[in-house]
């Protein structure tokens, strides 16, 4: 019922040679190019634009913070990848286990941005209308931090509910999987170039 | 583009940054002496160094996967 509902769900399509979930993600990822290259691009024209544009001593950003931020994410890279892998190899207890390490991981990154990040701030006043600086940082890392908690909700259904479709089509959940690894590279090479434009340039 | 040859793109991503931030922390240390900057430098630099193994092992491992 569902392949003809929707086909191409498993196997590739004979003209773009690739299954129905993966052209979807990538016009998805297509279009959050054009959104956070949207806002690279403001950020740019603000900074040249603004003589007084603040230095690291006046932003506050710790850089190792940051730095442990930006090692927690390119490790779960490699768990998501290794989620995909264990699917592929038909065991999906492993693919779990790597599953809800990603999803650990995206949590840490979250706790520390909010908690030594956010929290600090926001309590020191420095906050998205105080300046132009600000209000390009909490938009930026904030649309960034919205990305990663949808990311955890999308692993946390795959984790539970969603698994169910293991049991009937592995092949399709395995599919599934690899869309779900691709939105999360994607959010995590957001962040390698966020990192060093607010923390480090 | 599988997510293959995504993970590969990125980790090489991740390679020339983590490299990229070493030698920018290290610069930084010379110039300001903080040992924070040293270590970020060094755990960086390492970070990078395993992220070389790591990548020719999962070419290995994913060896019979599409890069499509």
């Amino acid at each position: 019922m569902s392949a003809e509902v929707l086909p191409y769900t498993v196997k590739p399509h004979p003209v773009s040679g690739l299954y129905s979930g993966k052209m979807g993600i990538w016009l998805f990822l297509a279009s959050e190019v054009m959104l956070f290259g949207a806002l690279f691009s403001t950020y740019i024209f603000l900074r040249v634009g603004d003589p007084a544009w603040p230095s690291h001593e006046e932003t506050h950003l710790s850089i190792p913070i940051g730095t442990i931020n930006t090692l927690i994410l390119i490790t779960s890279s490699i768990t998501m990848v290794m989620a995909w892998a264990s699917c592929k190899m038909n065991n999906i207890a492993k693919a779990k286990m790597w599953l809800t390490v990603t999803a650990g991981l995206a949590l840490a990154f979250l706790v520390l941005k909010f908690s030594l990040e956010y929290y600090p701030k926001i309590q020191h006043g420095n906050v998205p209308s105080k300046s132009t600086f600000y209000a390009i940082y909490f938009t930026m890392t904030g649309l960034h931090a919205l990305h990663i908690i949808g990311g955890v909700a999308v692993i946390a259904y795959f984790i539970g509910p969603g698994a169910k479709l293991w049991k009937t089509d592995p092949e399709y959940y395995t599919n599934r999987i690899e869309c779900t690894g691709l939105y999360w590279h994607f959010v995590d090479l957001v962040w390698i170039f966020l990192f060093p434009v607010f923390y480090l340039l | 583009m599988s997510l293959k040859a995504f993970h590969l793109f990125f980790m090489t991503v991740s390679l020339v940054f983590s490299i990229a931030f070493g030698l920018w922390a290290f610069r930084a240390y010379r110039a300001d002496g903080q040992t924070m900057n040293l270590v970020l430098s060094v755990a960086s630099m390492l970070f990078a160094a395993l992220l070389i193994p790591y990548g020719i092992w999962f070419l290995k491992k994913l060896r019979n996967v599409s890069y499509i």
